[in-house]
């Protein structure tokens, strides 16, 4: 039986959130409130609020194994890892670590702008915890891999950001721990580093290395990871193969992301000519959901009520990927209605996006309703729903069978004719 | 945060145990585990010297420049202007063996007391003893010390003051200078991380603090009755040593010496007990 490289019992970890929300407290005001306290204003007290980031959490992992750790935002993951990694230590509970631990948080920690490339890589090399002498023997393979070689010698400050980052991940990749802990660290670099990058994470835990992985690459996760773990609101979800805990976790959001329904007319997005009921996210078969399979379409659907007789009316979306970029806006262009005044009463207007258009991740639409003729802005909602959109590993979407990371802010399924002797047909 | 590393040789590489919980030691320091980070010592305090002299037209002649160049005005304010005492030495002697243990220990302080803060992106992104960040301005501005000691020895020579074996007790007054700098600065960089205040405070510290040190004019200025208080500065023992070692100057008054001592030792224990009480909490803090 392989021996017990990571086991944490219990781990919980508390901030205190006004601690969090101030940068830092000048010496006056802990003063001035130590006074205020010695004269009975209790204020001191109220402004210790805490949060639990991460509540008795316990598992064990083996050597060797490779653990991907998910979760949305908040849920918990990077206090684990800074936990795992000693940078902050836990309020409770205690975690057992076999083995030399490095942990990548950040690529390029440490790294200093004036120094040579050469200079970083021996600094950088060191804070993650080689020795000298063992960088000095993978130097030049460090090199070779980030593709520098004629730079070595120049402060990094004169390096483009590619070649910059490049640098920084090849002394990264080249660590030799017992025990790697990596955070979302392949989400940089142009796609074929990336997709060396993935490469030798995967070389890594072929050697028998222990690795914990955190990303919110679905398809990074189940490719690298034979297991997961999932962590929500600080604790542990979900604890298990891949296939099974990215699936909750993809469908954990159902009924909250997909659907937004208001019932309440005060709480209601409304104006005086309109008012809106629902917002919801359907997949083909009219079924709401917020886990979209690329190459099928996916529905939005507007449900509103015209208040006010005599007006032109117009729904709108917008949709945004996770990183706030607008991908389009679309108009609601219904030949039926173009034009045409529109009674009092409710409509549900739905807008499809085609199958094969959308990227690979998280969207997110923004509704608003017009007036036209004169133009009026009625109302807008932001962020009233969302989704996934999933890729497949089929092989027929526009991926192909290409695996790797694949940017880009659509992901259409092009045409493509290929033609055989193409020069001699001419 | 504690760690208790307990090391076992295994097919040739060595495994460590490790557990992490919440620690409750006060001076619970690991040596071994700082001996292991000894290269990160060396990596640390090279980065800032190299980074120190990047981009300057001049350089390392930095080193040499200032306390020159401060020498010559000392010696026109104070020696020419002021004609403030130096026991017999004459005046740019005087001041220039003060002058460099304090520049030494000036430096060293306020650069670890930005230590920490400076290196905010290490501390939250990777682990490490906290202590090497401190420790490692303490030991750089040595270079420049050693460096500026040339300096000293030239004037020392154009001056013909002979040098004696005395010489070869220097270490051990640097080696306090360097100790209570460590626990200053031990002080200062942990206050720093929480209290933003000590970066506006520390150019008055070291201003206050130099007025307070036998610099600019000897001890025996210093009423007899106020000695043991003055005493309690122990840049006031180093530098005295210092005019003794290299002047031949009388030796240090005893009670000077006893007093710097005792508030060397205190003042490096209480800096190191208050590092490791705040140290776990420096990422959450910073």
């Amino acid at each position: 039986m392989r021996e017990i490289a990571v086991q944490v019992d219990n781990l919980s970890k508390m901030y205190r959130i006004g601690a969090r929300k101030q940068r830092y407290v000048t010496l006056r005001e802990r003063i001035a409130a130590k006074v205020t306290s010695l004269f009975g204003c209790q204020e001191v007290a109220g402004a210790t609020n805490t949060m639990w980031a991460l509540k008795d959490v316990s598992f064990g992992v083996k050597q060797g194994e490779v653990v991907g750790i998910i979760g949305r935002n908040g849920a918990g993951k990077s206090t684990l890892l800074k936990l795992l990694s000693r940078i902050t230590a836990p309020t409770h509970g205690r975690i057992e670590i076999n083995g030399r631990v490095s942990s990548l948080l950040e690529v390029g920690t440490g790294f200093s702008a004036e120094l040579t490339g050469r200079e970083n890589v021996y600094l950088n090399g060191t804070i993650l915890g080689m020795k000298r002498a063992e960088v000095t023997r993978k130097f030049d393979e460090i090199v070779a891999f980030a593709g520098v070689e004629q730079f070595i010698d120049t402060p990094v400050k004169r390096y483009s950001s590619g070649m910059y980052l490049r640098l920084a991940f090849a002394v990264a990749a080249h660590l030799q721990p017992e025990i790697l802990i990596v955070d979302e660290v392949l989400a940089v670099g142009d796609a074929d580093f990336q997709k060396k990058c993935l490469g030798k994470m995967e070389g890594v835990a072929d050697q028998g290395r222990t690795i914990f992985f955190v990303s919110h690459n679905m398809h990074a996760i189940t490719r690298l990871c034979k297991r997961v773990i999932y962590l929500e609101d600080g604790q542990l979800r979900l604890d298990g193969s891949p296939h099974d805990v990215v699936k909750t976790y993809l469908h954990s959001g159902l009924g909250t992301m997909a659907i937004r329904e208001w019932l309440d007319p005060v709480k209601a997005p409304k104006s005086d000519v309109a008012r809106l009921w629902a917002v919801r996210v359907k997949a083909e078969d009219g079924q709401c959901t917020d886990n979209i399979d690329i190459r099928k379409p996916v529905g939005i659907e507007i449900e509103y009520e015209v208040l006010k007789p005599g007006c032109k009316f117009r729904g709108a979306i917008d949709v945004c990927n996770d990183e706030g970029v607008l991908l389009f806006i679309a108009l609601e262009q219904d030949p039926e209605w173009r034009n045409r005044v529109r009674p009092p009463g409710r409509y549900r207007s739905t807008a499809w996006i085609p199958g094969n258009y959308l990227a690979e991740g998280t969207m997110i639409v923004n509704v608003a309703i017009d007036t036209v003729e004169p133009y009026e802005w009625q109302f807008k909602v932001r962020q009233a729903v969302a989704f996934h959109v999933t890729d497949t590993t089929d092989g027929d979407s526009a991926r192909g069978d290409y695996a790797g990371e694949f940017p880009g802010l659509v992901r259409p399924l092009l045409k493509w004719d290929t033609l055989f002797g193409a020069d001699s047909g001419r | 945060m504690e760690s208790h590393a307990q090391s076992e040789a295994q097919t040739g590489q060595s495994r460590r145990k490790l557990i992490i919980e919440r620690p409750n030691g006060l001076l619970d320091i690991d040596w071994s585990e700082l001996w292991e980070y000894r290269e990160l010592l060396y990596t640390l305090v090279e980065r800032e010297i190299k980074i120190r002299y990047k981009q300057t037209a001049i350089g390392a002649s930095w080193v040499l420049l200032q306390p020159l160049i401060a020498m010559l005005i000392f010696t026109a304010i104070f020696g020419r202007m002021a004609k403030m005492p130096s026991d017999g030495i004459w005046y740019p002697a005087f001041i220039l063996t003060a002058l460099l243990p304090w520049g030494y220990f000036s430096q060293a302080i306020t650069r670890s007391a930005a230590s920490l803060v400076g290196s905010a992106n290490l501390v939250t992104k990777v682990y490490f003893p906290r202590i090497l960040l401190p420790l490692s301005m303490i030991v750089s501005p040595l270079i420049d010390f050693a460096l500026s000691l040339l300096l000293l020895f030239g004037l020392l020579l154009y001056a013909g003051i002979p040098l004696t074996w005395k010489v070869l007790t220097l270490p051990l007054f640097v080696l306090v200078a360097m100790l209570t700098a460590m626990g200053v600065g031990l002080i200062l960089s942990t206050a720093n991380v929480k209290y933003r205040d000590v970066g506006h405070a520390i150019p008055f510290l070291i201003q206050i603090w130099m007025f307070l040190s036998p610099i600019v004019y000897p001890v025996s200025l210093v009423p007899e009755q106020y000695r043991l208080l003055y005493g309690l500065n122990p840049m006031a023992g180093v530098i005295e040593g210092f005019r003794w070692a290299l002047l031949g100057k009388a030796a240090p008054d005893p009670v000077v010496m006893g007093a710097s001592i005792v508030v060397f030792l205190g003042v490096l224990i209480g800096g190191l007990a208050y590092f490791k009480k705040m140290e776990r909490d420096f990422a959450d803090v910073i």
